[in-house]
């Protein structure tokens, strides 16, 4: 042995050779932690890692609501429908409903859509994720264009609401999202203004 | 080829006795060397050199930081340096410091000849350079360094370039050194001891080390393990950890920090024994509770296996381990405090003085005790969900790394310094050295404990300008600390050019058969085993 002076007692090899197997043993400990952690979250139930997917589903545990769609114009050259009039949902649900514009005029068309709903208190329930009526929109000659609006009812919805309707209407915006003329929707649409506070917080 | 296999077996030939003269010359003395003592003085070397390639990172850092907005450096480069600070100062300075000190002392202070595997040793010494090689160097390869923070978590560490392949086998390298360094430590002390040194009276520092020895065998080889599956999920298609595929990056977590908190006590313990042994000599005292630090040593070691997921608690683990993780967390609080108050009673009506050892001893033992008690303030989980990922863990971990740590490894180091070199340091350079250190680090760390309460989120290269009095305040101190540790190098290199001689026991309160040695320490010691005598013991009485 190329070592200092003593040679090395065979007692000590025994001693490293059974600190290698540890050191061995935990190597292969962290290799079997995928599964085990799996075994382990699914038997006490922290959350099954193989069903991430039906998470959704247990949203859907609210009371059961009709929601009716309407869509209306004031003063544009636009022609405005709701894809679906009606549905059936629940409370604590996420849908989507698609609602399609048409442009009936020769040129661009600036507007924005003001929600309105009845009964009027439940507005604080409605909880929009994206709407088309959270900016203006600008639509070329001729277009015709589906636009997507993702909510959520409330579950606090009181109780004697069994149904609600969610109304819009477009108005349009003189001058367009590029002009800087600060006579947009608030001078224009006074009225609008108002019942958008009023669904704000959405 | 031919040449370098002649030097080799030359080396061994006449190993018999060139052996009572020293190392062959030059640097291939120093790459063949299978001697403790040279093995111990290149860790030392070693980490002190990472010791400052790391603090010039942080100093990059603490720049980046001194006002809100992007100075100096990308985000991306921030981040960089974020990670290899932290790899190199646990991993190149930290540790490696450590085991320095385990080569030089153990052996002479439990009467042996030298380590168990000698030519182990040198191997396990060998590895460090091309680790730090490749730590450094990944900064240099396109996309840069490792930018995950030295947690390493996916998604981020399954998806960043080349650097993180580079960080991820220099783990590997660091682990096998680590690995092999304390097979090496544990064999020494189990079973080469001189006669009459049984465990229950050997010095604290080597009781530290072995229970620190078997929690890097136990916890090290995780680490390599979850890196290698991180790398397979990089480059084989496998999906331990990633989302994608079915795996899940919180399970990396969970092994990470199943190897992390062990870790923090792998840094603590070798800490814990060298302030064992300075503060009986300057109290002129024995270490009070010799029994129950032993116990206590082996309580931590045991339960920082236990405790992992309180780096977790906003991960979404349910509340019932949420609150078990506290409690065991809260336990561990009870070994420490048990040190704690037998180092206060060791000075308890001791003759103290206040050498430069005891000085950084003293300094260890009140902000690590700071450290401690901002722990305890993070264990609790409710506390936690606030402060989690804010500057206040940051300053929680400074206080028991570097306060804790570095400020134990520098007592140790002036206090050996006389057996190793034969000389006196500088006393008053050395109290200078620990006064500009212990002020300028409380500049640069007591402040994060506000800037995290007040919610500034670690790891950002940019902040909201409600915090910029503070990290002014902080890199201040940064840059202050970092300067004032190049006087320890002045120290150690006048140190070694000359100084007053240094007796075989230049402490009088210092017990030990390492000072029955002459100083410096002959290239060869304890050929033949001391006969240990009560008075020789450091610990017991
Ligand atoms: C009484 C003893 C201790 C307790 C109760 C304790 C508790 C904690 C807790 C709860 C955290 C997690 C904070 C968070 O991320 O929100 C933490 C982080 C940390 N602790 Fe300690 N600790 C103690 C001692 C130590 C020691 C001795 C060291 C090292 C020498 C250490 C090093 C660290 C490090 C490095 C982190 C941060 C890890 C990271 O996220 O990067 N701790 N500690
Ligand atoms: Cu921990």
């Amino acid at each position: 042995m190329p070592t200092v002076m003593t040679a090395i007692p065979a007692n000590n090899y025994r001693i490293a050779s059974g600190l290698s197997l540890v050191a061995i043993a935990s190597f292969l400990f962290a290799f079997v932690q995928p599964p085990l952690y799996r075994a382990f979250c699914e038997w006490t139930g922290i959350y099954d890692v193989q069903k991430a997917d039906e998470f959704r589903g247990s949203l859907i545990a609210g009371r059961p609501i009709t929601m009716e769609f309407d869509a209306n114009t004031h003063g544009t050259g636009l022609r405005f429908t709701a894809l679906q009039t009606s549905m059936a949902m629940h409370t604590g649900e996420l849908v989507q409903v698609n609602f399609r514009v048409e442009n009936l005029t020769n040129s661009t068309v600036t507007g924005q859509a003001v929600p309105s709903y009845g009964p009027k208190h439940a507005a604080n329930f409605v909880k929009k994720l994206d709407c088309f009526c959270f900016r203006q929109q600008v639509f070329a000659p001729g277009e015709v264009r589906v636009m997507p609006v993702v909510f959520a009812l409330d579950r606090n919805l009181p109780e004697d609401i069994g149904t609600v309707t969610l109304s819009y209407t477009f108005f349009e915006v003189p001058g367009g999202i590029g002009s800087n003329s600060g006579n947009s929707v608030g001078t224009n649409a006074p009225a609008a203004t108002g019942s958008t506070a009023t669904g704000s917080g959405i | 080829m031919q040449a370098s296999h002649d030097t080799h077996d030359h080396a061994h030939g006449d190993h018999g006795d060139h052996a009572h003269h020293g190392r062959a010359p030059g640097l291939m003395g120093w790459f063949m060397t299978t001697n403790h003592k040279d093995i111990g003085t290149m860790y030392l070397w070693f980490s002190f050199v990472m010791f400052l390639v790391g603090g010039a990172m942080s100093l990059v850092i603490r720049g980046e930081l001194f006002s809100p907005g992007l100075q100096f450096v990308s985000p991306e480069f921030y981040n960089q340096m974020l990670t290899l600070h932290a790899l190199i100062m646990v991993f190149g300075a930290i540790m490696p410091a450590f085991v320095g000190f385990a080569n030089w002392m153990i052996p002479m202070m439990i009467g042996a000849p030298d380590m168990a595997f000698a030519r182990m040793n040198n191997w396990s010494f060998w590895l460090l350079p091309p680790a730090a090689i490749l730590l450094t160097g990944s900064l240099l390869v396109p996309g840069g360094a490792a930018g995950t923070g030295w947690t390493l978590y996916p998604p981020l560490s399954v998806q960043m370039g080349i650097g993180m392949d580079m960080a991820i086998f220099a783990v590997h390298i660091l682990g096998m050194s680590s690995i092999m360094g304390s097979i090496n430590i544990i064999t020494t002390i189990l079973n080469m001891r001189a006669p009459g040194m049984t465990l229950m009276r050997m010095p604290m520092f080597c009781w530290t080390w072995l229970v620190t020895a078997f929690l890097l065998i136990a916890s090290m080889p995780i680490l390599a393990g979850a890196v290698t599956m991180l790398l397979t999920d990089r480059h084989f298609g496998t999906s331990f950890f990633n989302a994608a595929g079915g795996g899940d990056p919180v399970l990396f977590q969970h092994i990470f920090w199943f190897f992390g908190h062990p870790e923090v006590y792998i840094i603590a313990l070798p800490a814990f024994g060298v302030v064992s042994h300075v503060i009986p000599a300057f109290s002129r005292k024995h270490l009070f509770g010799y029994t129950s630090m032993v116990y206590a040593i082996a309580a931590i070691g045991l339960i920082s296996f236990f405790v992992w997921a309180h780096h977790m608690y906003v991960t979404g683990i349910p509340l019932t381990g949420q609150l078990y993780f506290m409690y065991a967390t809260l336990l561990i609080a009870v070994p420490t405090g048990v040190k704690v108050f037998n180092w206060i009673t060791t000075m308890w009506r001791g003759e103290l003085t206040f050498e430069t050892p005891m000085l950084f001893a003293l300094g260890f033992l009140f902000l690590f005790t700071v450290g401690g008690l901002t722990g305890l303030v993070l264990a609790i989980t409710a506390v936690d969900i606030q402060l989690q990922d804010t500057y206040y863990v940051v300053a929680h971990f400074h206080y028991v790394m570097v306060a804790g740590a570095l400020f134990s490894a520098y007592a140790g180091a002036y206090f050996w310094l006389p057996k190793w070199t034969g000389r006196m340091y500088d006393e008053a350079l050395g109290k200078v050295h620990f006064w500009t250190s212990i002020v300028f680090f409380n500049v640069a760390f007591f402040p994060q404990h506000f800037l995290g309460l007040a919610g500034m989120p670690r790891r950002i290269p940019d902040y909201a300008t409600q915090f910029t009095d503070f990290n002014m305040v902080s890199s201040i101190g940064a840059f202050g600390f970092g300067f004032s540790q190049l006087i320890f190098l002045w120290v150690v290199l006048k140190n070694i050019k000359g100084g007053e001689v240094a007796l075989a026991k230049p402490w009088d309160g210092a017990t030990g058969l390492e000072w029955t040695l002459p100083s410096p320490a002959p290239y060869h010691t304890f050929e033949d085993p001391p006969v240990v005598t009560e008075e020789h013991l450091a610990a017991a009485h």
